[in-house]
């Protein structure tokens, strides 16, 4: 036996680890929090603590009884729980905030193999699954305690003002974050901080979230001709939070630059179809949701390109 | 000149050895241990026995195969026997043992050659026993091939050094500056080609001041700085850097009208014109976090590697590994009785804390490592199709995606945050895709 030890090379790793990514995107996500929590109350903080406890339980619950490793120290179920919450409005019944996390950790992530083998976003997919089971406590926002009085009743959001009429709060309004909606997507200005995070950080491609919110902007320039309308379209609802947050997630999306920016592209194009011509007055979750599915098939046609290869 | 950038990644320097005068190696009364290969091709078959006398430089070891390179003794002193070792790529290698007499006296026959064509120089290569000293051990007779020169126009010779810790290079370039224009001048007279360019990485100063002084009259030599960025000295890379040449799949350097040298490859043909003495001797840089003193050291090849190490003031009680190369490239030694060999260009000792291996994580298709190879690969492709049972499937999946351009630089182990072994996997599926050939020659029999 060899008194050193064999393996192949490299034998000097970076220091960056899967762990720091997570909690990156963890501090990079808390701005939106404590914006939430000013904007909506204690309420709103209440919500994101249950979806955080709930994704940790719950896998460390699954791992047991699968008899796998416990992973919940890899901060990926923090990441998903705060993400999830962050997606709900303050006042939604904890059973379901509990119930949506449920979903997105054991039946989005740990049945498909945990962390790197989920098809779709745990949080995107479970926001989609409490909206289409509770539309009226999931879907639109809650009353903001702080800000402008504005007439607004409890479940309206700019977007259902935009799409139905009603009076609609100013841009500033709208990039403070103290108007109805889920908590963490108020708040552009949080998101925004988070945003810079994320890229100083290199954990996140700055392209990705500007080429799925430039898309928005840019088709709804062209089909209101109003550049105050398109900019109402990309401050509200979950645009900024999506873009950032979600649209990034390594393992949903494609993984060569090409393949993310037609990634991100196609969201901005659904986006903004569901907004323009759906029923929902909200449609980036559905966009981020389809694309995921779409992902394998971008992967196809968006290779990487060896250097001197030939093709066949 | 080069349209797009191509992969790279920062890695650390720790190329504190940079400035510190190369030393010769101590201990005299040394056993060396002379593998007959130490180079790409065929090896070696022994032209001495137990009981024979040899001096520094005479021919120990040779073969007839146009691939390969002759093997001399690097001490003087008696022959002890021919055994065998367990070379690191798994091989059985036979091995020449001899007993120095600690007096280093030369072969006296040797003396300097003259070489008056292009022919004259690859026979001179080939004589003296040289390979690519970077570390691929390309027999460099075999590079200079007298049918190919007419289509070469730039000789581009590799300074880049771009892995940590080595600088062996630097040090051959600072200490025989005049040896290596002659060096250039010789080949360019002999060979007809024009342009020379040196592709240095700008992380070496002194070398480069000294190098812009050196060729500051000559209008064909060109000095190209280029950024630190690794694998800067991949040959494909340094190619398309300094050039904005594509090498294409499955083609050589000639085929884009260059010819690659390494620049202590060139200054040691050099030296074997000046003098006769083959590459018996071999510069090495000693570094690690194991190693008190670290230095470059030149030493005889066939030298126990424990013997470099230990004037190195290395602590062997809280050495976890031993690396032989650099850190991105280099093969870990299981035994410190390892040989020092021609292409040896840094012997690296780790401690205990850096040795742990860090455990591996699911892949979170981060896309880190495809942005970071240089040859544009899918490592994440060749994960999966290793996981596959090795047959039709996993075989052209790996063709496809072009296994065979891999150049094992270990830069998507190295960025990968989830710890994976991609390079690893990446030798594995190309192991797996030669198994899957010979299967299936085999059955056509």
């Amino acid at each position: 036996m060899s008194q050193f030890a064999v393996s192949s090379s490299p034998h000097i790793r970076s220091e960056l680890t899967t762990k720091r990514i997570m909690l990156d995107v963890v501090i990079a996500l808390l701005p939106a929090a404590v914006a939430g929590t000013v904007i909506f109350g204690y309420r709103a903080l209440i919500v994101l603590i249950t979806c955080v406890c709930t994704a940790l339980l719950s896998e460390y619950l699954f791992n047991l009884v699968t008899k796998s490793e416990v992973t919940i120290t890899d901060f990926s179920a923090v990441v998903t729980g705060l993400l999830l919450g962050l997606n709900l409005r303050a006042d939604v019944p904890i059973w379901q905030a509990v119930l949506g996390t449920v979903f997105a950790i054991v039946v989005v992530k740990c049945l498909f193999g945990g962390l790197g083998c989920n098809f779709a976003n745990p949080a995107i997919a479970a926001r989609v699954f409490l909206l289409v089971s509770f539309a009226g406590t999931v879907g639109g926002g809650a009353v903001p305690i702080v800000g402008e009085e504005l007439e607004l009743v409890s479940g309206a959001t700019p977007l259902s003002v935009i799409k139905n009429g009603g009076a609609l709060p100013s841009l500033k309004t709208l990039f403070l974050g103290t108007y109805g909606g889920a908590i963490g997507e108020t708040c552009t200005l949080a998101l925004l901080i988070g945003f810079i995070y994320l890229v100083i950080r290199r954990v996140i491609n700055p392209l990705v979230p500007a080429v799925y919110i430039g898309t928005v902007f840019v088709l709804f320039l062209i089909s209101d001709s109003s550049y105050i309308s398109a900019l109402y379209q990309v401050l509200c609802g979950g645009l900024v939070l999506g873009a950032v947050f979600m649209a990034t997630d390594y393992v949903t999306s494609p993984i060569t630059l090409s393949g993310k920016l037609i990634f991100a592209f196609g969201c901005g194009l659904i986006t903004f179809l569901i907004r323009a011509f759906g029923n929902y007055p909200e449609g980036v979750s559905f966009a981020i949701l389809f694309m995921n599915i779409l992902t394998p098939f971008i992967e196809k046609w968006t290779k990487s390109v060896p250097l001197g290869g030939r093709v066949k | 000149m080069a349209l797009f950038k191509l992969g790279n990644t920062h890695l650390p320097h720790r190329k504190k050895t940079a400035c510190v005068a190369s030393v010769r190696l101590g201990k005299k009364d040394i056993v060396v241990n002379i593998p007959m290969s130490m180079h790409i091709g065929a090896e070696c078959t022994p032209l001495v026995k137990a009981g024979d006398s040899v001096y520094v430089g005479t021919i120990i070891g040779d073969s007839n195969a146009a691939v390969g390179a002759p093997v001399h003794s690097s001490v003087s002193g008696k022959v002890t026997g021919i055994g065998s070792i367990l070379s690191i790529n798994g091989r059985n290698v036979t091995t020449v043992t001899i007993e120095s007499d600690g007096l280093f006296t030369k072969d006296p026959s040797l003396s300097p050659v003259k070489a008056e064509s292009f022919a004259d120089l690859s026979r001179a290569a080939r004589n003296s026993g040289l390979v690519g000293l970077g570390g691929a051990g390309f027999p460099t007779a075999v590079k200079l091939d007298e049918k190919k020169i007419s289509q070469i126009d730039t000789l581009l010779i590799n300074a880049a050094e771009c892995e940590p810790y080595i600088t062996s290079d630097t040090r051959t370039i600072i200490e025989n500056s005049d040896t290596l224009k002659a060096a250039i001048e010789t080949f360019l007279t002999l060979s007809g080609v024009k342009k020379c360019v040196i592709g240095i990485e700008k992380n070496k100063p002194e070398a480069i001041k000294l190098l812009l002084e050196k060729f500051s009259g000559s209008e064909n030599v060109l000095i190209k700085t280029l950024p630190t960025t690794y694998p800067q000295g991949g040959e494909k890379m340094l190619i398309y850097n300094c050039l904005g040449r594509i090498v294409p799949e499955g083609g050589l350097p000639a085929d884009v009208g260059v010819i690659v040298l390494n620049v202590t490859t060139l200054t040691y043909l050099q030296k074997y014109l000046d003098t006769g003495m083959p590459l018996v001797e071999k510069t090495v840089t000693v570094d690690g976090s194991a190693v008190a003193e670290a230095k470059n050291i030149t030493v005889p090849i066939g030298c126990r590697v424990g013997d470099v190490v230990s004037e190195c003031g290395c602590d062997f009680e809280n050495t976890g590994k031993i690396i032989m190369g650099g850190p991105m490239m280099g093969n870990a030694l299981y035994t410190l009785d390892y040989p020092v060999l021609k292409n040896t260009n840094a012997i690296l000792a780790f401690d205990k804390k850096e040795s742990v291996k860090p455990k591996a994580t699911p892949c979170i298709h981060c896309g880190r490592c495809v942005s970071t190879c240089p040859m544009g690969l899918n490592p994440t492709i060749y994960a999966k199709a290793v996981a596959k049972p090795i047959g039709e499937e996993s075989y052209n999946l790996l063709l496809e995606s072009k296994i065979n351009l891999c150049i094992e630089c270990g830069s998507c182990s190295y960025v990968c945050p989830a710890k994976r072994p991609l390079v690893e996997n990446n030798r594995l599926a190309k192991a797996n895709c030669r198994t899957y050939r010979e299967r299936m020659e085999s059955l056509k029999k």
